[in-house]
């Protein structure tokens, strides 16, 4: 395929803040939507007596939803421009809301909070930020929505990014970069097209802003870490001694020649080649799927790590995390669960919940268990020691899920501090 | 040595998924129809496991209504990449009395497949199924996981799916369990298209613009065949067309087409307006047709 840069979005809304409507309306406006669907919208809008094309029916999927009327899980769109593929997170912005947007952010790297702007910000905003900030997301746009109904009035858009900046002021995670833009989903205003109504806005449209966004720019600065997944040995006569070690490399760069160590065994080696399919590369960059070799027999397996002997990790058997429940099963002091960091699984027993989290900036309180939705601070302590970098410094090495023993669900993700 | 390698993010993503499949479970095998989007799925596992063999089987389930052309490409690909391939019918579920064949206007073996895909399932006690499926065809899929487990009935229960987190695939499933596989899940049509334009993959014939005896119902172009009902006012004409998705000949409508090349045929993709499951016969039965399929066990 053509190498378009790819951009991953998570929005966040809450009910009837239009989110369908602004996702159906990208689509709409970047020729997305095929005529078949597009006849299809008609017809339904039709049947329902709208007057206008209702563009939430491009995403709402399920038949339960259609009937409900609302959207209850994440749902993945796509669409492109000549430069640039983008995939939506949709999530739901009622009760499972916390789950949902956690689990669309953590593919994500640029998050669209959507505001009523007849409602500003409202308690949900503060979930949404607040999410967007554990999640550490680099960029988030402010999309105030529904400005047709508000007369396009700059002074209502003023006093709601005062208020969003008075919440930025709450948060720990200031690397952020926060963008407002006043739109009308319903009627297209700055989404793909500038918008007329509102000649006092003078930044980029919704989707130009977007656009100009670089890989560079979302690409998280760490160091390398490759967990390996996969050990290829061919075993045919022409690859006789072949043992290449497969894995998506995160966080920085591999050099044919780098000093590695290998954890946990803490055996030292160096990169003898770096393979992808039947090339053999020089330098491999971060979010490439690749096989290295190496120069001395070692013996490794999945879910050991490969990382630069000049840029370990922490090892530690005892840790702590922010964890956000994802399932119904609540998380419990002494309870035991396997604890599964990038493609590795040791067995891990809750020590303490040392914190509720309010995920609205408003503070913590104690509690000895975390039911679904619930984000608190916890503290592990693990069969094996694990390799990890705090969450802040290294998403894909600082973080985890918690797979529940007795039903195989995952329950819990984690956050390493 | 080559220049500074840029790795293709959704490619990427898809090689991390077929890995994860071949370490997480016993009997992996990838469900293969002879469509372009199984092939791009082979292709992945040729690079995810070079210079090893693809460690695990292809399963094509044969509703004997298949176009020729990609049986031939089928048998093929199999012996070019030295692979496994095993193939169940559905003419045996039917002649075992498992399901009844389809009467009439809009007969097709496409839902006959699933009892014929269950049972082979248990018969070699596959674990993980890798699909070709797309979250960008149909509004079902949107909200599919890439690991989507399903239990002993071969049913998706859509309320109660793990949450996927990161890149973190958690694979666990009780006894009698499976799962599907869709590592290329965040593909687009064009995607797909643009890669095997590319990686200049092979592909049947039927996908390129040929002349055909068709004949047109509903709005769509159908191939006139001893497979497809056809009415007797229904009336046979010779059409260059070709075929944006290949299953099964019931189920499978034709585009009016010149595009000869895969260059023109990306170019036609890009340009077009009509969505792949558009051209797809049983979707159109009803808005929530595909919901109602996966739920029973589906692809």
């Amino acid at each position: 395929m053509e190498n378009r840069k790819l951009i991953k979005i998570a929005t966040a809304g809450s009910v009837d803040d239009g989110k369908s409507t602004l996702i159906g309306r990208l689509l709409y406006d970047t020729g997305s939507l095929t005529t078949d669907k597009l006849e299809a919208i008609e017809k339904t809008s039709r049947q329902r007596g709208f007057d206008y094309l209702d563009f939430s029916l491009a995403t709402d999927g399920l038949v339960a939803e259609r009937e409900q009327g609302i959207t209850i899980d994440v749902a993945h769109i796509y669409f492109n421009t000549d430069k640039t593929n983008f995939i939506v997170a949709d999530t739901p912005g009622h009760v499972e809301y916390t789950r949902n947007m956690v689990t669309g952010a953590s593919t994500s790297q640029v998050a669209i909070i959507l505001i009523d702007a007849r409602k500003g910000v409202i308690e949900q905003t503060y979930r949404h930020f607040f999410i967007s900030n554990l999640l550490r997301l680099s960029h988030v746009v402010v999309a105030i929505n529904k400005m047709d109904l508000v007369g396009y009035d700059e002074d209502v858009f003023l006093k709601i990014k005062a208020d969003f900046d008075a919440l930025v002021e709450k948060s720990n995670f200031n690397n952020e970069q926060i963008t407002f833009i006043p739109i009308s989903a319903l009627k297209g205003e700055n989404i793909a097209k500038k918008s007329t109504q509102m000649p006092w806005y003078l930044g980029n449209t919704l989707l130009d802003h977007l656009e100009v966004l670089e890989p560079e720019d979302l690409q998280e600065q760490a160091f390398a870490r490759l967990p390996v997944q996969y050990v290829i040995r061919p075993k045919t006569d022409a690859f006789h001694d072949f043992r290449g070690f497969s894995g998506k490399l995160y966080g920085g760069s591999f050099r044919v020649g780098d000093q590695v160590t290998i954890l946990p065994s803490f055996t030292q080696s160096k990169i003898k080649s770096i393979q992808f399919f039947d090339q053999e590369l020089e330098v491999a960059v971060p979010g490439a799927s690749i096989t290295i070799t190496l120069e001395d027999e070692v013996d490794i397996s999945r879910g050991d790590m490969i990382v630069k002997s000049s840029e370990l990790p922490n090892s530690e058997k005892s840790i702590t995390a922010t964890i956000c429940q994802v399932n119904h099963k609540p998380l419990r002091i002494g309870e035991k669960y396997t604890l599964q960091h990038g493609v590795n699984r040791v067995l891990a027993r809750v020590e303490s919940i040392q914190s509720k989290i309010q995920p609205d900036f408003s503070g913590e309180e104690t509690t000895d268990s975390l039911k679904l939705n619930d984000i608190g601070k916890v503290s592990f302590k693990l069969s094996k020691a694990i390799h990890f970098d705090p969450y802040q410094v290294n998403r894909s090495n600082g973080s985890f899920i918690l797979i529940d023993e007795g039903t195989y669900d995952t329950v819990s993700v984690g956050f390493i501090v | 040595m080559s220049d500074l390698f840029i790795p293709n993010p959704k490619e990427a993503e898809s090689i991390h998924i077929l890995r994860e499949v071949a370490a997480q479970f016993e009997r992996p095998v990838l469900l293969f129809s002879g469509g372009k989007d199984s092939i791009t799925l082979v292709r992945l596992a040729q690079k995810a496991f070079y210079p090893a063999r693809i460690p695990f089987p292809l399963l094509h389930i044969d509703t004997g209504h298949n176009f020729p052309e990609t049986i031939q490409f089928r048998d093929d690909l199999v012996k070019e990449l030295g692979l496994e391939l095993i193939v169940r019918n559905v003419q045996d579920s039917i002649d075992q009395g498992k399901v009844r064949e389809e009467k009439g206007r809009y007969a097709s073996r496409n839902t006959l497949q699933t009892t014929t895909l269950l049972d082979a399932i248990e018969e070699f006690k596959f674990d993980a199924c890798i699909g070709g499926a797309r979250r960008d065809e149909e509004k079902a899929r949107a909200k599919e996981r890439v690991f989507s487990v399903r239990d002993d009935f071969g049913q998706w229960d859509e309320k109660n799916q793990r949450p996927e987190l990161f890149d973190m695939l958690n694979g666990r499933i009780e006894q009698g369990q499976n799962v599907r596989v869709f590592p290329i899940s965040n593909w687009t049509e064009l995607d797909v298209w643009e890669y095997i334009k590319t990686e200049n993959i092979k592909i049947p014939s039927i996908y390129f613009a040929h002349k055909r005896e068709v004949f047109f119902r509903d709005g769509l172009i159908w191939t006139a065949n001893e497979h497809v009902y056809r009415e007797p006012h229904e009336e046979v004409v010779e059409k260059m067309v070709r075929f944006r998705t290949v299953g099964d000949m019931t189920c499978t409508a034709a585009v009016l087409s010149e595009a000869e090349t895969l260059q023109t045929v990306v170019e036609e993709i890009r340009q077009s307006t009509l969505s792949e499951r558009g051209a797809r016969i049983d979707d159109k039965r009803s808005e929530a047709a595909m919901e109602k399929r996966k739920k029973v066990g589906y692809f």
